[in-house]
């Protein structure tokens, strides 16, 4: 189920990488033609604007969790507000459930990643170093994949995980996380093994490797930074997944994952805003610190696909 | 945090890691035993690799599929939960009216063109909603990414910044920039409303009225969407040589025309995917909907949701999977449409 949610950052980035690959170096500079000064303060103008657009909502965030308690629904609009405080995030702390929801998630999230790491490592290997039957077949269905509505899935698994006992429990759903990514991951490392000279794993072998240990010795080393992506992308992919763990974990409040968790503190009539912003800092800065080191690496196409030598 | 609480949870993803390694490690030894020691198979190794993802992927979603396809069959439903027909390896033992026939045919397709879906809803109402919800949010992605992606794409001073900044809504956590927006919707104390005052605008009431759910939602998805595409055409933008234009300078083309005849033509094989990608995405977008709106109005649905609030608030099984095929289908005919006339995919599979 490749698109439990909508795809990831990090899986939009670098499915688009995989279909179109850049044909030349990235310039350095960018268009080339000098534009005059009225035109340059134009240009400054509707990307300060743009700017303002993408971050504000977030800086309001920030704003929202340093209310006082008693001036959390406040009707004027005030960026840094009376009496700032920074109660709201130790009370989420403390007087929350949710560290223990970043736990859940935490380490459902590390377990299933390494699970879809291994299982998408030896696939890609099959795919990438081996001809047989069916495998142009099998490379079309991985992608197609893709198209299936993640809602469509969830009647069956839902009512089939209620056949097996695996409702309102880990397993269903770290089984479900485990493979999520993985024919998505699948194409990027067979994308990645393919750059890799076939003639370093045949050195190994008549150096008395068995095929299994050039894989191992050779080959995987050398796929460290697609490895590495293919881990980040599972992980998030699993981190900030909503709707299946809604389906199957969704009525146990001490099972839930973080997102669960913080859609309960936007309960219908009576959102906790200052909980509710300090959460989403809390959660959001580890992931958008992640994504901003990691995109710059997927984008510029020097990892995933194009990589030469 | 809740000592208890957490160490059943890492016991519980544990055992759960633990019978994985043990299911695996019983699939490869019985495929070692079949290919290796008795066929002597020449692609064992390659099955065997394989044989994880592909018995994942076939639990995952080929049983679920076929299992859901046999269920479009039938009027299953919370009522009636039983055996419907299809091999379970006998998961349906406890049917309360046991040998009852649940098979009613193409009813259930029938009805999803001819009955409400919903409450009130029918199905082209809500195929209507869903067209109008992916056209206008996928173009307004890929016009104002190719626009923000065109400025970026010169000699400017803080670039760096700037696209820092613009690509913030698609790095946060999109469930954490969604439960914050539906808060800023909120008609009296949220931010739009409170801005659109200090212009002087009576802001509408966006989580009630159905017109300004349903701007809110398309809002708070271009806002979500369009970094992904600027960063995209970005990288397409940033591979076009630049002694194409110097030449076009050269022979006199003005700024369009470069645009036109060079700009254009040799981003389109970055746009193409992403227009692909970006409409299924849109289209099977369940998150944006589903927060912003909260199951409230139908007016509001779009396929996706629709779908869940059939099988999950209606208790409608058989009658949602056979919605589920009709929209699969839908997409299905779009993407096979598409990539025939755009040739999008050509290589991608070899």
């Amino acid at each position: 189920m490749s698109s439990t949610t909508i795809p990831s950052p990090i899986q939009a980035a670098a499915a688009t990488e995989v279909v179109a690959k850049p044909r030349a170096r990235v310039r350095g500079g960018g268009g080339g033609r000098t534009d005059g000064p009225l035109k340059l303060a134009l240009i400054h103008g509707v990307l300060l604007i743009a700017a303002l657009i993408a971050a504000f909502p977030i800086l309001r965030v920030f704003s929202v969790s340093l209310r006082p308690a008693n001036q959390l629904l406040e009707r004027e609009f005030q960026f840094i507000p009376e009496g700032a405080t920074l109660e709201a995030f130790g009370h989420v702390l403390t007087g929350t459930a949710f560290p223990q929801w970043l736990f859940n998630s935490l380490i459902i999230t590390v377990g299933t990643s390494l699970v879809g790491l291994i299982v998408a490592a030896t696939g890609a290997y099959a795919f990438s170093r081996y001809q047989f039957p069916g495998r142009g077949a099998g490379l079309t269905v991985l992608l197609a994949t893709q198209l299936i509505p993640a809602t469509m899935l969830l009647v069956p698994i839902f009512i089939l995980s209620i056949q097996l006992g695996l409702k309102d429990s880990y397993r269903g759903l770290m089984i479900a996380y485990s493979v999520t990514a993985v024919p998505f991951s699948v194409w990027i490392l067979k994308g990645y093994y393919d750059t890799v000279p076939i003639e370093l794993e045949e050195a190994a072998r008549i150096d008395g490797c068995s095929q299994l240990e050039a894989f191992w010795r050779v080959l995987l080393p050398l796929s460290t930074p697609a490895l590495a992506i293919v881990f980040l992308f599972n992980f998030l992919a699993a981190w900030n997944e909503f709707v299946l763990a809604r389906v199957l974990i969704g009525s146990s409040t001490e099972l839930f994952t973080w997102p669960l968790g913080i859609l309960r503190f936007q309960a219908q009539f009576q959102t906790q805003w200052a909980d509710l912003a300090a959460a989403s800092i809390l959660v959001s800065i580890p992931v958008v610190a992640l994504f901003l080191y990691s995109s710059k690496w997927l984008i510029s196409g020097v990892t995933l696909g194009g990589v030469k030598g | 945090m809740n000592v208890g609480q957490s160490i059943g949870a890492l016991v519980e993803v544990l055992t759960t890691l633990v019978f994985i390694a043990i299911a695996v490690a019983i699939l490869e030894g019985v495929l070692y035993l079949v290919l290796v020691r008795w066929l002597r198979a020449r692609l064992a190794v390659p099955l065997m690799l394989m044989a994880p993802a592909v018995v994942g992927l076939f639990a995952l979603i080929a049983y679920p599929l076929l299992w859901e396809f046999n269920v479009s069959f039938t009027n299953m439903s919370l009522r009636n939960f039983c055996e419907p027909g299809f091999p379970t390896l006998g998961l349906f033992s406890e049917c309360r009216t046991p040998g009852e026939n649940m098979f009613n045919g193409l009813d259930n397709y029938v009805s999803v063109f001819t009955r409400p879906i919903l409450q009130q809803a029918g199905f082209f109402q809500v195929l209507w909603q869903t067209v109008i919800w992916t056209v206008i949010n996928v173009s307004l992605h890929v016009g104002g990414g190719l626009a923000l992606a065109l400025l970026l794409n010169r000699r400017l001073r803080g670039r760096g910044v700037y696209r820092a900044l613009i690509v913030l809504p698609w790095a946060v956590p999109q469930i954490v920039a969604l439960a914050v927006w539906r808060t800023e919707f909120h008609a009296e104390f949220g931010m739009v409303n409170q801005l659109l005052g200090v212009v002087g605008i009576d802001g509408p009431s966006w989580m009630t009225e159905s017109f300004w759910n349903f701007a809110a939602m398309i809002i708070v998805n271009v806002w979500l969407g369009i970094p992904f595409m600027m960063v995209i055409l970005l990288g397409g933008l940033q591979s076009i040589p630049g002694d194409l234009y110097e030449a076009a300078d050269i022979d006199g083309a003005s700024s369009r025309q470069s645009f036109r005849h060079i700009t254009l033509p040799l981003i389109r094989p970055v746009m193409v995917p992403s227009v692909i990608l970006g409409t299924v995405w849109t289209f099977n977008n369940f998150n944006v909907p589903f927060v912003i709106n909260q199951n409230e109005l139908e007016t509001s649905d779009i396929l996706v949701t629709g779908l869940f609030r059939a099988a999950f608030q209606y208790n409608r099984y058989g009658f949602a999977a056979a919605l589920a095929f009709v929209i699969f289908i839908l997409l299905l005919a779009f993407v096979i449409v598409y990539v025939r006339r755009t040739g999008a995919l050509r290589g991608a599979t070899e």
